[in-house]
This record gives structure tokens, sequence and C-alpha cells, in this order.
């Protein structure tokens, strides 16, 4: 299955890139996810363990599965107002 | 945008209080409380000056999110009228990044939701800032920094 991750602030300056497409066994969870996004960009890697994550812009635990067309966030700790 | 008559949005350009404070005005209401957040001077330990923050959103979700805090206001607290703005990109020192306006009958009201909006959008709203360093660089906020 195909899930579209998004990046932002840090995550996507680190990385170099807004957002890229994973295929992912069926049954994939959040946190498989990330550290797949983590093997495609290194430079992301030290960063995952404060990244939280949304799945179709609701914040999601790392076990939660993905279906397929989802769209993931990596989302680094929050810093508006 | 507007739902429920709530103004909720990010902008890009700098916010009009006085327009958002006439929004928030209703012949019913005997209170308006604001809320602006602005940058603040900053000399960090190795004596640069801060300029601005650089504002960068998950526009989509935070729009959301954003309007599900109004919503939820509207919850608890009679309130008249509502806007809640935040900015996105370059916002210099002593401009507002963040405005709150809430209109209710009594002032206690207006108060308690003012606070709330602004205490959960700071808590979860995706949203992120980047200090910008009178010497041109520039670091990312890791966390609540306000």
């Amino acid at each position: 299955m195909k899930v579209r991750v998004k990046m932002f602030a840090v995550l996507r300056e680190r990385g170099g890139i807004p957002e890229l497409d994973l295929e992912l066994p069926e049954g994939a969870t959040v946190a498989a996810a990330m550290e797949e996004a983590g093997k495609r960009i290194g430079a992301i890697v030290d960063l995952l363990p404060r990244t939280a994550a949304a799945v179709n812009m609701f914040y999601v635990k790392p076990t939660v599965l993905l279906q397929d067309g989802d769209e993931l966030a990596l989302i680094p700790p929050v810093s508006g107002g | 945008m507007e739902q429920n008559g709530d103004r909720v949005e990010l902008r890009d350009d700098p916010l009009d209080i006085a327009a958002a404070i006439e929004f928030a005005s209703d012949p019913k209401g005997g209170a308006v409380a604001v809320f602006l957040g602005t940058t603040r001077a900053e000399i960090d330990s190795r004596g640069r000056e801060l300029v601005a923050l650089d504002y960068e959103a998950y526009r989509e979700m935070a729009e959301a999110q954003m309007r599900r805090l109004a919503d939820e206001a509207r919850k608890s607290w009679k309130i008249l009228r509502l806007a809640l703005l935040h900015r996105v990109g370059r916002v210099n020192v002593k401009e507002p990044s963040v405005l709150v306006a809430v209109s209710t009958p009594h002032r206690a009201d207006a108060f308690a939701a003012c606070k709330f909006l602004i205490d959960q959008l700071k808590a979860e709203a995706t949203i992120w800032k980047k200090e910008v360093w009178a010497d041109g660089s520039s670091t990312w906020v890791d966390g609540h920094g306000g």
C-alpha cells in the first residue's frame, strides 16, 4: 500500500523535502512508517523519537495501523503562538 | 474562513487588529476579550539579537484544529462572536503573530474563553516558529517557547 508522508519545520528543512511516498506492507503501523522514512532520509533519524504523528490531519499513536492512501504527517514539537 | 459565524484562519499578511475586534463585537455583548501574541525581542547566549520569527504551518490541519477549538469554546462559554487568527511567514519584533478575540455578555466568560483558546492553540496546533537572528542565522524553536 502507498502512504504519503508530509514533513514540516525542522524535519522538512533537515530532510530537504516536504513529502515522500512510501510503499509499505499491508497492516503497517505509524511507527513502522516512521522507521521507513528514517531509512530513506537519514538526516531526520535523530529527530524521530521526539516527533509526533498525524494521520489524515488527526494526531495518532505510533501503534495505529495505516491504510492505503493515508496521509501521514511527521510533526516536530509545535511552537505556535 | 467563517464557520458558525466565527472567523478562524491562518494569514500570510499582517493581522488587522481593529478589523478583528470589530468582527468580534456584538450588540448583545458586554465584553470583548482580546489576546495578542507578539514577537519578543531576545538576545541569545552568544549576544545575537532576534529580529523576527518565521512561522510555518501544516495549514489544513492547523485550521481544522483551530475550528475545533472554537467549537469547544462555544460549548463551554456563552460566546457571541469569535475570531482566532494566526500568522504564517515573517513576524517582526513587536508585531502580533496570533490574535484571539471573544465577545460574551459578561467579562468572566470572555477572559476564560480567550485563555482557553490561546493555551490550547499553543499546545496542539501544527504551527512552528523559527527564530531569525540579526546575523542572518536562524533556529527552530523546540517546544512551546511562546
